[in-house]
């Protein structure tokens, strides 16, 4: 295994993840695999080669500084039943 | 011939000769769903009222032009206003936007007439539509097996004539891998060519928005509509957007095809190659100039591919944190209990398993070994195909390596499930436009053959395909669907 | 026995680009509105929203830059930094991790009469998060609600590197950091709105050690007070566990304006992992030097031309000279009444005593303030004519400050025309001494004080409109006469 169980806690812990004990060994598993499988691009010196980063040959795209209105507020949070005087209700921080 | 088994441009015609009416064509193909959809499942949301609705408006105005008064169905991660967009996640099974994606409204200023939104795996995240939280899709030629994915509910939507055509999108081949275990004509574009504005992306580097339809020339008449700069999407390019249309007709004489060994391996069935073979084969008969040419890193795109997609996805998909929108776990007391539950109970195993993999690639320490040196890959896989289109028009290969498969049987293992996209992900990971054709038959399924170009070149890929379908009869084979 | 150290300190600030609308989408970029009333589905984070980058937030960042000495990227992009938080809608916050806009720079600042430099490290653009509105404090709150109105606020956060020695050094690098920005239009930088944010890094070495200390950082200091006070805080309390013989622990805290303590947030083992890539929503940005000189040369002049230039052309000493260029608008005010003005001093000494006492006692700025140069002027004249004095021009001063008046109209309507009528003042004189005769006496003896006791007797008849100069010289002469 690539992989232990603890490393899967933390990336799922990083990824804000709740898993259940069985999903976690699954994790373990195939996450190893896959992880396996990728080792592959090590036979490929790539000292040299520039990552590449954006595909298109294309930069400096811009909108000028205009402003609209923002979107209604009761259009904009339809979406979700959970707010109170106009924001977004969460439960506690800490 | 029913009318539900008309191609876009014929429909076009009708409406515009007069023969008939755009609620007629509506009518057609509701009955067809009504007929077929227990059985193929496309479907996530239908809404015939609507269309039905709509065309009788388009017919009281008149004037068929562009695509008015054609139904249409869309891949359930591409935005509509006033309708659901569920991604075919739990997480957003309610979700309705409040927009409507860059491509959805170039189709409402047509007036084509949406139908519904076909199934998907969950985030596009599949080579099977299994992977959708609420059903699979059956492919209309067996269905007992696969239609493919992620785009898999669109391909199988047209594959059975539920409408005429459907878009998709290609992260890694989801648009070309289940057209071709459909039997229908799916166009990749060019990255850049079509706003991505408004469809949910899985990884934004890669994803594409294309065109799913039964032939070439209705590839082409809807391709006309929805490529074109957006300037809400940075990465749309502005360049100009020729006549795909009347380019169609001007055949293949002189070009030059090259078909790279390697896609003729990589545990590529026998009967595939035989078919593309005997594909390219015609190809030179009318005229085309076909040659064998190397792709070196071909088999390193595919264990890139999925270090930089997860990548990109797991940033992409933290936005869906149960706060402004989609499902909310409620038990938990504080914010951070609520972001993982939220996450873990509304998110599909396959997709966490991609959100984990990508926040492993990404994260501290791992950086360098993973998602760099899989940027660095992408660079080679990139140069190979410069090199090619030094010397060549188009590049030729089959689709898939295998046809549709049984579904459930590769459920278990994921690697030979991402194996079916192994001929397709180069092209995402070079930003190339491809498309895949029906070029064959096996045991009763349906092989595809993909064409490649330079960037922007959609034009002569349409233009290839088309004289191919013009001289075979391919295209014209459909799934016998017992009614 | 106790050792000596030294304080280093970094400061990382983060200013509000004064564009009008937010960087990546139209919304207002405006301070005060009703909660979530800016808000679109792009800067709240829906799916498959995307940014389209504000040109205005690359140009006021390259401003800063040169006005910042900096060497301005040829090419530079934007990356993810991830992390969940119920403010970032994203769970992303566009930002540069790897190409900067700008790095290398430098301000200067005054030690000791000497300019040093303190580096900066560099500055980059960003997006701002929303604003947590915790019902009750942060770890007592049931539930907490979220406002997005600042979501999407371009940002710049410029990053210094830790040349600073002492915690007077930390402000006077922030002042000049302020002046600096302001000058180039770059933000409105009110700290009380958030516009200009300021977090330190404090460490301590022994004098002499090359090797730099553990580190903490104090969040979000507000205020130029906050900051001097956290810092100094913060290097006793070090040093106070030094000396106890403990260490120090990397972690982040945050200064309790009340208690006047620092307070740990979290410790460097929870410190986040915030797997930056680079963003393919947003293509890389090429900035020409063509356009960087372009720029350049629409930069308005800034503090330490100011200041050269008020000593050099008005003959300001240097320390008035910092002072009234630490503001575009002080010292428009200050340009505008000394070129009508032949003794800039005198105009400087007005700013910096009586003007910024109650700018000050009033909480205002000086773009607030309702006295125009030509009025400011128009009271100078009075005072050198001597239509009133010293003394009642503060009193003038205050009636224009507060009202906006003209001095002419509170000249008048208060009646404080001095008197300096030499045959009146005379008359007056002559009925002083022959109502005092003892105090005459006095003086012709020998006691000075004597005159001063006349003198008031005069101005407390005239209710101090008496030219006080004009009084004593007749009233010398008068006793003199006799
Ligand atoms: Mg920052
Ligand atoms: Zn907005």
């Amino acid at each position: 295994m690539v992989l232990n169980i603890k490393e899967v806690e933390h990336v799922a812990g990083l990824a804000r993840l709740t898993l259940k004990p069985e999903e976690k060994k699954e994790m373990v598993a195939r996450l190893s695999s896959i992880l396996n499988y990728v080792d592959k691009l090590n036979e490929l010196d790539t000292d040299k080669v520039e990552p590449l980063t954006h595909i298109l040959p294309v930069n400096n795209v811009f909108r000028e500084d205009k402003t609209e209105p923002g979107m209604d507020r009761e259009l904009l949070m339809s979406s979700t039943d959970m707010k109170e005087d106009g924001q977004y209700k969460v439960p506690k921080i800490m | 011939m029913n009318l539900w088994d008309f191609p876009v441009y014929l429909l076009q015609h009708k409406l515009q000769s007069g023969e008939i009416s755009s609620v007629e064509i509506v009518r057609a193909f509701r009955e067809r769903i009504s007929q077929v959809e227990g059985k193929v499942k496309a479907f996530i949301t239908l809404d015939e009222e609507g269309a039905l609705r709509e065309a009788a408006r388009v017919d009281q105005e008149g004037g068929y032009t562009g695509l008015a008064g054609i139904p249409y169905g869309l891949k359930d991660l591409i935005c509509t206003r006033g309708m659901k967009t569920t991604c075919a996640s739990r997480m957003l099974e309610d979700f309705i936007p409040v927009y409507d994606a860059f491509v959805v409204a170039k189709l409402r200023e047509t007036r084509a007439l949406l139908m519904g939104k076909t199934n998907l795996d969950e985030f596009a995240m599949g080579s099977s539509t299994e992977q959708s939280a609420f059903f699979p899709t059956r492919n209309p030629w067996a269905l007992d097996r696969v239609p493919g994915g992620s785009s898999g509910g669109s391909a199988a939507a047209v594959s059975a004539r539920e409408v005429p055509f459907c878009l998709g999108t290609d992260t890694g081949g989801s648009i070309r891998q289940p057209a071709a275990y459909c039997g229908v004509v799916g166009l990749k574009p060019t990255y850049g060519r079509v706003s991505r504005r408004g469809v949910v992306p899985y990884a934004s580097s890669l994803d594409q928005v294309g065109v799913l339809a039964q032939n070439v020339r209705d590839c082409a008449l809807v391709f006309s509509i929805i490529a074109g700069h957006d300037p809400g999407d940075t990465t749309c390019v502005n360049v100009p957007v020729p006549d795909f249309v009347s380019a169609l007709d001007e055949g293949v004489k002189g070009i030059k095809i090259a078909y790279p060994r390697e896609y003729f391996a990589l545990g590529v069935d026998e009967e595939i190659k035989a078919a593309v073979m005997k594909s390219l084969k015609k190809l030179e008969e009318l005229g085309a100039i076909v040659e064998e040419v190397s792709l070196p890193h071909s088999e390193y795109a595919l264990p890139a591919y999925y270090l930089l997609a997860p990548a990109e996805a797991s940033a992409n998909l933290a936005r869906f944190d149960g706060v402004r929108y989609g499902y909310r776990d409620l038990e938990a007391d504080n914010v951070i209990d609520m972001f993982a539950q939220t996450r873990g109970t509304a998110f599909g195993a396959e997709v966490k398993r991609r959100i984990m993999l990508g926040t492993y690639a990404l994260s501290s320490g791992y950086y360098d070994a993973y998602y760099l040196k899989a940027l660095k890959v992408r660079r080679l896989i990139s140069s190979d195909f410069d090199k090619v289109f030094a010397s060549y028009d188009l590049i030729v290969t089959p689709t898939t390596p295998t046809p549709p498969f049984i579904i459930g049987a590769h459920v278990e293992d994921p690697i030979t499930l991402y194996m079916n996209d192994i001929l397709t992900v180069p092209v995402n990971m070079a930003g190339l436009p491809a498309m895949s054709i029906p070029c064959g038959l096996t045991r009763g399924l349906p092989l595809g053959m993909q064409i490649i170009a330079k960037p922007f070149a959609e034009s002569l890929i349409m233009q290839a395909a088309y004289a191919f379908e013009q001289n075979t009869e391919y295209h014209s084979m459909k799934p016998e669907l017992e009614v | 026995m106790g050792h000596e150290y030294e304080t280093v300190i970094g400061l990382e600030v983060h200013v509000e680009l004064h564009t009008k609308s937010k960087i990546f989408c139209a919304c207002p970029n405006e301070f005060g509105a009703e909660p979530n009333t800016h808000v679109c589905p792009i800067c709240a984070g829906f799916p498959g929203m995307l940014p389209v980058l504000n040109k205005e937030a690359v140009e006021l960042s390259i401003k800063a830059g040169l006005a910042l000495n900096c060497h301005i990227a040829e090419v530079c992009k934007f990356d993810r930094k991830n992390y969940f938080y119920p403010d970032l809608p994203k769970a992303y916050q566009i930002s540069q991790f790897a190409m900067p806009i700008c790095q290398q720079g430098y301000l200067e600042i005054d030690v000791d009469g000497a300019p040093k430099r303190i580096g900066i490290h560099r500055a980059h653009m960003e997006e701002d998060a929303g604003k947590l509105i915790h019902q009750g404090a942060i770890t007592e709150t049931l539930y907490t609600l979220v406002d997005l109105n600042r979501s999407g606020v371009p940002l710049l956060e410029i990053v210094s590197e830790p040349d600073m020695r002492s915690a007077e050094e930390a402000r006077d690098y922030l002042e000049k950091l302020r002046a600096v920005l302001l000058f180039a239009g770059v933000s409105d930088c009110k700290m009380e709105e958030g516009s200009l944010r300021c977090d330190a890094n404090v460490s301590i070495r022994p004098l002499g050690e090359k090797k730099l200390g553990t580190r903490t950082e104090i969040k979000n200091l507000n205020s130029f007070r906050s900051l001097e006070r956290a810092i100094e805080y913060e290097v006793n309390r070090q040093k106070e566990r030094l000396e106890d013989g403990g260490t120090i622990i990397q972690e982040t805290l945050t200064w309790d304006e009340e208690k006047q303590v620092t307070r740990s947030l979290r410790s460097k083992e929870e410190a986040h992992d915030y797997r930056y890539f680079p963003d393919p929503d947003l293509v890389p940005i090429h900035i020409s030097r063509d356009w960087v000189e372009a720029l350049r040369r629409n930069l308005p002049e800034m503090p330490d031309q100011a200041r050269e230039r008020l000593m050099k052309e008005q003959g300001l000493p240097a320390y008035d000279a910092a002072i009234i260029s630490l503001s575009p608008d002080y010292l428009a005010f200050f340009d505008a009444c000394a070129a009508r003005y032949s003794n800039a001093k005198v105009v400087s000494n007005w700013m910096m005593v009586e003007l910024n006492r109650l700018l000050n006692l009033h909480n205002m700025n000086i773009s607030e303030c309702k006295i125009n140069s030509n009025d400011f002027i128009l009271m100078l004249n009075y005072i050198d004519n001597g239509t009133i004095s010293g003394k009642m021009a503060k009193n003038v001063f205050e009636e224009m400050f507060a009202t906006g008046s003209s001095p002419d109209k509170i000249i008048q309507e208060k009646g404080m025309v001095q008197i300096s009528d030499e045959k009146a003042l005379l008359q007056l004189v002559r009925k002083v001494l022959e109502e005092n005769p003892e105090v005459v006496r006095d003086y012709k003896n020998g006691k000075e004080k004597a005159l001063g006791f006349l003198v008031g007797q005069i101005m407390k008849v005239t209710k101090g409109q008496a030219n006080p100069g004009l009084v004593n010289k007749i009233l010398k002469e008068t006793l003199t006469e006799e």
